[in-house]
């Protein structure tokens, strides 16, 4: 069993760590790095309550081992508030279309939300409402999500 | 649902990748974007001694056109190769397939050369390799060599390749001028596999067809080539083409199952309206254009 030095930067602090090989970066997050807003429901890839952006891009955080996030930049849900508490766009937007009940799947759906609609790198309408396919909700039944989608993507998608 | 230890390596170089997998003796496994991977690690259905990363291996990573083929390198990830021009120039098929594996967050991940060597029969790719004649460069300490896609599938994840051996490039031809993709997959929902799934490319010169491949996917334990429809297409005039006859071809070529999905009838039956409807829709359009 190998053990390894590791150097990223999450939610813009640098951090440096000594991990398993087999730690996730799911776990190397809720755990290590005390970002508990990363959820995990599935484990293994099915849910996408876990995705965080690495690099910039949402990426399921359960599929990936923290070795391999060594010398990247990682966000969580964490990281999207002002420091004064003002909500993310996407925050905001799925709070005011009602996006969430429980919240359990809320933190995923807002890093890949975050991920297609920063000002400096918008993804078409229709490819921001098809990535939510990759994210289960047990509570809202969709359509809270889906408007607030909507009116962050622009577009009638 | 945590990963068994293992020994994890990320070489920089593919001949330090094959010495690993050679010194492993069968006990390593290669990561690449880990979409399907990762999954099995967690469930322990996979528990290697050693895990070998190929990330950091940048001879692995690209797309590039020479001499009729174009050259994918296994680890450019799915999204990548969804946006890469020279890829959407040469093998429009390859990037209408990729958009349908998995979802957005895991093609930000995932890899071609991972979906093409896993050969899962109700995905996208290993298909779309069949119909279109690549080929996979394959290395290991004891050398390279060149599999047929059409060669390389056994059975459900079971592959001509020897746990010594790693995928170094996917060789695909590109086909003429004229030619035509027909792609369909039918699935309970977006990023699902596949319940029945068609894909394949149609030449068409001068009002006849002269090249062909096409594909299921779904619909056996393999991806299965559809030899009987493509003879029948070949030398066929369009204006004469009966698409429901070729169809029946088609699924007499296919050996589906029953599963908690669908019953084998079902996808005989959806597939010969999937295979007679996309054929007819593509050459309409070669006509219209
Ligand atoms: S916990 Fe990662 S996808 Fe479900
Ligand atoms: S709000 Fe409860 S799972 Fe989505």
């Amino acid at each position: 069993m190998s053990t390894h030095q590791i150097q990223l930067t999450i939610n813009g602090r640098p951090q440096h760590a000594t991990v398993e090989g087999r730690l996730t970066l799911s776990d190397f997050l809720r755990g290590d790095a005390g970002c508990t807003g990363v959820h995990v429901g599935c484990e293994h890839g099915v849910c996408g309550a876990c995705t965080v952006m690495v690099d910039g891009n949402a990426v399921r955080s359960c599929l990936m081992l923290a070795v391999q996030a060594d010398g990247c930049t990682v966000t969580t849900v964490e990281g999207l508030a002002a420091e004064d508490g003002t909500l993310h766009p996407v925050q905001q937007a799925l709070r005011d279309e009602h996006g969430l009940q429980c919240g359990f799947c809320t933190p995923g759906i807002v890093m890949t939300l975050a991920s297609l609609t920063a000002a400096d790198n918008k993804a078409a309408p229709d490819k921001v409402m098809n990535a939510l396919s990759g994210h289960i909700c047990r509570c809202t039944g969709y359509q809270g999500i889906r408007r607030a989608a909507r009116k962050l993507a622009g577009g009638a998608a | 649902m945590k990963p068994a230890p293992f020994d994890y390596y990320a070489p920089a170089t593919i001949e330090e990748a094959c010495q690993l997998l050679s010194d492993a003796g069968g006990g390593a496994t290669l990561v690449a974007g880990g979409q399907t991977l990762m999954p099995l690690l967690a469930l322990r259905m996979s528990q290697p001694f050693v895990l070998v990363d190929l990330n950091g291996i940048k001879a692995l990573k690209g797309i590039s056109r020479q001499a009729g083929r174009t050259r994918i390198g296994p680890i450019t990830r799915q999204n990548e190769a969804i946006a890469d021009a020279t890829l959407n120039a040469a093998q429009p098929l390859i990037v209408t397939a990729v958009k349908h594996v998995g979802h957005h967050q895991t093609r930000n991940r995932g890899t071609i050369g991972g979906s093409i060597a896993l050969g899962e029969p109700a995905a996208e790719l290993p298909a779309t390799a069949v119909a279109l004649g690549a080929s996979v460069e394959v290395r290991s300490t004891r050398g390279t060599r060149q599999i047929k896609a059409d060669e390389l599938y056994f059975g459900p994840y079971a592959t001509a390749l020897e746990p010594d051996e790693m995928i170094t490039a996917i060789d695909v031809p590109e086909w003429p001028s004229g030619t035509v993709s027909v792609f369909r997959e039918i699935a309970q929902r977006p990023g699902d596999f596949a319940l029945v799934g068609l894909t394949g490319a149609v030449t068409i010169d001068n009002g006849r067809i002269t090249r062909a491949g096409i594909a299921w996917f779904g619909m056996g334990p393999t991806p299965i080539k559809a030899r009987q429809a493509e003879s029948a297409l070949i030398g066929q005039e369009i204006a004469a083409l009966d698409a429901k006859a070729i169809a029946e071809l088609a699924i007499a070529d296919t050996a589906p199952f029953d599963d908690l999905h669908a019953t084998a009838e079902y996808r005989r039956t959806v597939g010969r309206r999937v295979f007679t409807r996309a054929l007819s829709e593509a050459l309409d359009l070669r006509a219209a254009a």
